[in-house]
């Protein structure tokens, strides 16, 4: 019953500003209809504080920035007016983020959050308003698509994390020729078995072995233990899809363990703070998958990284800056095409994305809702991440 | 071979325990209190040393010593703002307010300074690795446990030796005949609290310098894990703190060597229970009954 109020209620809203495309049912109120069609408003629930805040400030940043550039000429003459809420890095928090968003602040669409877990905690809220999500870096296939179900109202900015393990597994296989491999996990993250399952996939599909499989649970500190076992099992080469906390620390306790092989992870490594924790030297001989390099020459690149810059005093944007940037294009560009501020026009007109040109690479999407791109592949050299190679899609 | 390496990386990790546990154990000797905010004490020493080291520009010693003084203060009070006034209630109501506290430490942190986590600079202590037959050891954890031997026979000393230990001990028997005898209880409970959050504050310095990285929730699972630690070798008594310290570290690297890294905090915690169940006085502890 409550529920049906809240949707009835934002659905009068959206119709109050302006929207009117021959719905039905919502038929009875008009207030806030002068003024709520200069700006569209778009909800941010995104991780500004605790366990993987680097990414969801991060993420702001570059929306922001596209937002500003957005706003220059405007959709349609409206401007986008960005409504953040802080999910404490807690699918609790953003649930109750995006209940807020989409109840109290009735707005037009929601970015975020920065991880598959915390995106999922929205999905239910999302479906039951009819207020499309785009998460950024979600990466979890279970964020669009579940047992056998598209939730339509979520997208999502980047690849996914079959993806993302299919190519360290080929990466492994062809460039670092390994033949046996270890897998070590972060059982607490959707995200890190996402990506293990599809490593393990497609290793064991290009004639490698596993030879050992292990996990943690985050927030641990002490690794050694674990990793003196992955050491005397030998393997060439250890997959880590975890977030940089933990990451940072098992790669410098295994070096200090006399673990000198390649480690490689996904994007969840992408953060300063890794280097800060696990050191410069320590994380030599590790790899990255992730969705864009600052250090790519291609110009569309060179441009956002100049206009960041610019704006964020010569900072160089991570991966997340720039799905925080694309995020804010991809919205922007279906905005326009659905010609109105009604979510569920909006929603149709991000399904029908097509060749949309942004810094991560050229996308379509495909009809679980995922995009279809290309990904890169990063070296840390003395504690800088180095453009190794772009691995396009099949 | 294996089995060495692992029971080295389960002493370092054990060292830390005991150096935490130490404080539980004094404290409970001399109120009879559960001092659940210790874990926290260990986390604010912890931070103070990662700024006395970043900011202020200071080398371990210093560091460490600064970090100790800070946390002792800050663990008197503690005591005297919310235990004292509570000495004569019940127990229950002090371990709930011991618990309140803690709270209010990790979250007032986290409201002040954000909850983003904090990595130690990698050049505080050499980190040379020697290799003895095949087994590879760390400078950094030989000293952590010098360390927290070094400050564990300090503190025998100054219970055993000292005017002050001689009325904590005093105070831990009947702390009413303590007071018939001239000795200032309230004095001693607070020199209690200080050299226990001392301990805390230098086994948060020698965390963050082994572990890195440090967060506002950092006391939480170390702290509790220090209680185990101090129940397995007896509450109370000092050298079953430091044992017991050792043999939990020693026991969750065992698990984890076993291919169970999953279950270790899980094991942790049933050593509690079966000690709570099968031998409550702890290793150390004499089997005393306790009129109820």
């Amino acid at each position: 019953m409550k529920k049906k109020k809240l949707a009835g209620a934002f659905l009068s809203l959206t119709l109050a500003a302006g929207v009117l495309a021959g719905c039905s049912g919502g038929s009875g109120s008009s207030e806030k209809s002068s003024g709520e069609g200069e700006t569209i408003k778009i909800g941010v629930n995104l991780e500004l504080s605790g366990g993987v805040a680097s990414y969801g400030q991060s993420i702001a940043e570059g929306l922001e920035l596209a937002t500003a550039e957005i706003n220059k000429e405007g959709i349609d003459g409206k401007k986008i007016k960005l409504i953040k809420v802080d999910n404490k890095s807690e699918a609790s928090e953003a649930t109750s983020g995006a209940i807020k968003l989409t109840s109290q602040d009735q707005v037009t669409a929601i970015v975020g959050a920065a991880t598959s877990t915390n995106t999922i905690a929205q999905v239910q809220i999302a479906q039951d308003n009819k207020v499309p999500v785009i998460s950024p870096s979600g990466t979890s296939p279970e964020i669009t698509y579940k047992d056998d179900k598209l939730n339509d109202y979520i997208f999502r900015t980047s690849f996914i994390d079959p993806f993302q393990g299919t190519v360290a597994a080929n990466f492994a296989t062809s460039e670092v020729k390994a033949k046996s491999a270890a897998i070590y996990i972060d059982s607490a993250s959707d995200y890190s078995k996402g990506l293990a399952a599809a490593f393990k996939e497609q290793f064991i599909a290009n004639g490698g072995k596993i030879v050992r499989e292990e996990a943690y649970i985050a927030k641990d500190t002490d690794f050694r233990s674990t990793l003196t076992r992955l050491k005397s099992a030998k393997p060439d080469f250890i997959f880590l899809p975890g977030y940089y906390e933990e990451a940072g620390l098992i790669v410098k306790q295994a070096r200090e363990t006399g673990l000198d092989v390649p480690f490689m992870g996904g994007d969840g490594w992408d953060s300063p703070k890794l280097i800060e924790i696990a050191g410069a030297k320590a994380l030599n001989n590790t790899f990255i998958t992730n969705h864009y390099s600052s250090g790519d020459p291609d110009e569309k690149i060179q441009n956002f990284v100049s206009a960041f810059k610019a704006k964020y005093k010569d900072k160089s944007p991570d991966a997340f800056n720039a799905l925080g940037y694309d995020t804010g294009y991809y919205l922007a560009d279906a905005i326009k095409r659905a010609g109105s501020t009604d979510s569920e026009k909006i929603k149709d007109a991000l399904e029908k994305t097509k060749d949309l040109e942004l810094v991560t690479g050229t996308f379509t999407l495909d009809e679980k809702h995922n995009p279809i791109k290309s990904a890169t592949i990063l070296e840390f050299k003395d504690g800088k991440q180095v453009f190794n190679t772009k691995i396009n899609p099949e | 071979m294996e089995l060495i390496q692992q029971l080295i990386n389960g002493v370092s990790l054990g060292s830390i325990y005991a150096l935490i546990a130490l404080g539980y154990t004094m404290v409970y000797g001399i109120v009879k209190l559960i001092n659940f905010a210790h874990g926290d004490v260990f986390m604010v020493g912890s931070f103070v040393g990662f700024y006395s080291i970043t900011v202020l520009d200071l080398s371990f010693v210093p560091a460490l010593l600064i970090s100790m003084t800070v946390c002792a203060l800050f663990g008197v009070l503690i005591e005297r703002i919310a235990y004292k006034p509570l000495r004569n209630a019940t127990r229950i109501a002090a371990l709930i307010t011991a618990i309140g506290v803690s709270l209010l430490i990790e979250y007032g942190f986290i409201y002040v300074r954000g909850a983003q986590p904090e990595a130690y600079p990698s050049d505080v202590l050499p980190t040379d690795k020697f290799n003895i037959f095949g087994v590879s050891i760390n400078s950094q954890s030989v000293l952590i446990f010098g360390v927290a031997v070094v400050l564990m026979i300090i503190l025998q000393i100054i219970v055993h030796k000292t005017k002050i230990g001689k009325a904590m001990r005093a105070v831990s028997f009947d702390a009413d005949a303590a007071k018939l005898m001239g000795i200032n209880v309230n004095n001693t409970i607070s020199a209690t609290f200080a050299i226990g959050s001392a301990l805390a504050g230098a086994a948060g310095v020698i965390f963050g310098i082994y572990y890195i990285k440090i967060e506002p929730l950092m006391g939480v699972l170390p702290g509790l894990k220090a209680f185990v630690a101090a129940v397995l070798g007896g509450i109370g008594i000092i050298p079953g703190a430091m044992v017991g310290g050792l043999l939990l570290g020693v026991i969750e690297a065992l698990v984890s060597a076993a291919g169970y890294s999953l279950w270790r905090d899980a094991v942790a915690f049933i050593v509690l229970i079966l000690i709570l169940i099968f031998m409550p006085q702890g290793l150390f502890g004499k089997n005393k009954k306790e009129k109820v």
